[in-house]
């Protein structure tokens, strides 16, 4: 079976076991789960008000039965309410992810843009000392938090510059474009800024192989400039393994930004998953988990479709 | 000792390798209680004091000494940090050679399994253990070494399913070993390599996983020192005491960065071809 053919078949499988995860995961936190939703008021039930409670909402039930009842509200998009919104999760959920979105491709943006060159430049002085330059500064790059780089620019923009970013009101990008870009920007930066330097180290090393295989030598001893024979031969192949990078770096963005959401105060999917396990909203929890781990997974995918359509090694199972 | 020669002996290597040296020096003095101050020990008069020779990383809010703090706050960090990637390398690699040794069903639901696992962003399964289990030390290691032996499960099963073919392995089973024989001796020592790669890079994850998570307020809990909590109570401070956010926050960076170095020096001793192409 094909490589292509195998993600397929197994794309759904894995999607079923990551429901089952969640859903057997939410259900072992102690305590029962009238409690969970009603919080403190949950004490002030009588027995029978708690049996006819869990009546209504299928908790007496064997699991079995209850997780064929989520995965069914699942497929008509219903995750169940959240108990600090009191609206139906997906809503909350979706309200929030056009920020988590524009964070992940922005930094994303940013990446690419300093990384590939870097790569590039690194890669064609090798062994110099501005290739050992780059080196370091993407080893530093990797083994910094984004919360460590987050709180530095914060702390450069205030103390030297006396401009704090704006924190507290999100201005939405439809609302107000150059304002919501000033916002995303220091976060868009914080992120970028660790990616950058694996999209640097992965573009140097791509780089490396590729200028020493045969074509590249073939297109030098024809005489084509060395900048054509870097951005024109080399580059478009050594891409490869970076679309695959930064495909599942933009996966982790799409839901691991929880801590930049935080230090920046911006409402997005991180940030309400977060404030739902503080507050212990586990439909929200449940859902928030549900729709980051179902976003990685198709972002993973479509990497994978976009790697074998760009080598058809992999799409003829070849490797 | 010859990898560790090979370690010491190798430009970055060197450098990874002392840091963490170092850190372990810290950890441990700071453990016997050997620090400049009592780091939980408050002296309010002495409150938000720039660095100096008596403090020499300052003070915080309650006067306590930043750098006795940050000597326990590295031992708890190393601590949930070496023994999460215990836990990942020890159950990862028992999943990777059980799916590898017997494959068909066995590899099929193991590996469907760890799919499964590394389909949730590391931050975001480290909450779900959280939101269980309630934040805390024991749940940062139990948290992080979950997130990571999926990893180890498949850096064992690749290499242990070729190792099974091998010569060597048939030769084994001619000569009537045992299973567990063929397993610890010719399938595990072998891959000690690859092994000894993924716990060192392993290792910088889980100090940031566990640092992002004491950040947040899910992982070591107060009064206990932890690098991330310090540098979460700075940024209140971080305009007029911005020690308290420097000197934690190049602890992380570097002790990150001495796995990470030490990391890519043993790739580059177990497999001299990546040498080149390693940045």
């Amino acid at each position: 079976m094909s490589y292509l053919l195998q993600r397929l078949v197994t794309f759904p499988l894995i999607l079923l076991g990551v429901s089952v995860l969640v859903f057997v995961s939410i259900r072992l936190i102690p305590g029962d789960a009238i409690t969970a939703m009603l919080g403190t008021e949950g004490g002030l039930l009588t027995p029978e008000q708690r049996a006819s409670l869990a009546a209504y909402f299928g908790l007496d039930q064997p699991m079995i039965v209850q997780y064929g009842r989520w995965l069914a509200g699942l497929f008509q998009g219903n995750l169940g309410i959240s108990t600090t919104y009191g609206q139906p999760v997906l809503p909350v959920i979706l309200a929030r992810f056009p920020l988590t979105l524009e964070l992940a491709l922005l930094s994303m943006l940013i990446a690419l843009a300093v990384g590939i060159p870097a790569g590039v430049f690194a890669a064609t002085r090798d062994g110099r000392p501005s290739d050992l330059a780059v080196r370091l500064l993407a080893m530093l790059g990797q083994s910094t938090p984004s919360f460590v780089i987050g709180l530095v620019l914060i702390y450069l923009l205030s103390v030297y510059f006396h401009v704090l970013p704006a924190m507290g009101s999100f201005t939405p990008l439809s609302a107000d474009p150059l304002g919501n870009l000033g916002q995303m920007i220091l976060p868009a930066i914080t992120l970028g800024f660790a990616f950058a330097a694996s999209v640097t180290r992965i573009s140097r090393s791509a780089m490396l192989d590729v200028l020493g295989d045969d074509y590249v030598r073939t297109a030098r001893s024809k005489g084509v400039p060395q900048r054509d024979v870097i951005w024109q031969h080399a580059l478009p192949n050594a891409l490869i393994p970076v679309v695959t990078l930064s495909g599942v770096e933009f996966g982790y963005l799409l839901g691991g930004a929880v801590i930049v959401e935080q230090i920046f105060a911006l409402p997005g999917v991180g940030r309400l998953t977060l404030d739902a396990i503080s507050q212990r909203d586990y439909p929200l929890v449940e859902g928030a988990v549900l729709f980051i781990a179902f976003n990685f997974l198709v972002v993973n995918l479509l990497v994978d479709l976009l790697y074998a359509a760009l080598d058809p090694r992999i799409r003829l199972g070849r490797t | 000792m010859r990898t560790l020669r090979a370690i010491f002996g190798h430009p970055s290597g060197a450098v990874g390798a002392t840091i963490i040296v170092l850190y372990l020096v810290i950890a441990g003095l700071g453990a016997l209680g050997i620090t400049p101050h009592n780091a939980l020990k408050q002296v309010p008069i002495d409150r938000l004091k720039p660095p100096s020779g008596l403090y020499w990383f300052g003070t915080d809010l309650l006067g306590r000494d930043t750098f006795s703090r940050m000597m326990l706050a590295i031992g708890e960090s190393f601590l949930v940090a070496f023994a999460s990637v215990a836990i990942a390398a020890i159950a990862g690699t028992l999943i990777g050679l059980v799916a590898a040794w017997w494959g068909s069903l066995w590899d099929g639901i193991l590996m469907r399994v760890m799919d499964v696992l590394l389909a949730f962003p590391a931050i975001l399964l480290a909450l779900l253990v959280v939101a269980i289990e309630g934040p805390g030390t024991f749940t940062s290691i139990s948290a992080i070494g979950i997130v990571y032996t999926p990893i180890f499960a498949r850096v064992v099963r690749g290499p242990a399913l070729s190792l099974k073919r091998r010569e060597f392995v048939d030769a084994a089973r001619t000569f009537g070993s045992s299973q567990r024989y063929i397993l610890s001796r010719h399938l595990l020592l072998n891959l000690v390599a690859p092994l000894t790669v993924q716990i060192t890079l392993a290792l910088a994850w889980a100090l940031l996983t566990e640092a992002g998570l004491s950040f947040l307020g899910l992982g070591t809990q107060p009064p206990a020192p932890s690098l991330g909590v310090m540098l979460s109570d700075s940024r209140s401070m971080m305009t007029h005491a911005p020690w308290l956010m420097i000197f934690p926050g190049l602890a992380i960076m570097i002790g990150i960065l001495g796995f990470n170095l030490t990391g890519d020096a043993l790739r580059d001793i177990f497999d001299p071809r990546s040498r080149t192409r390693t940045a």
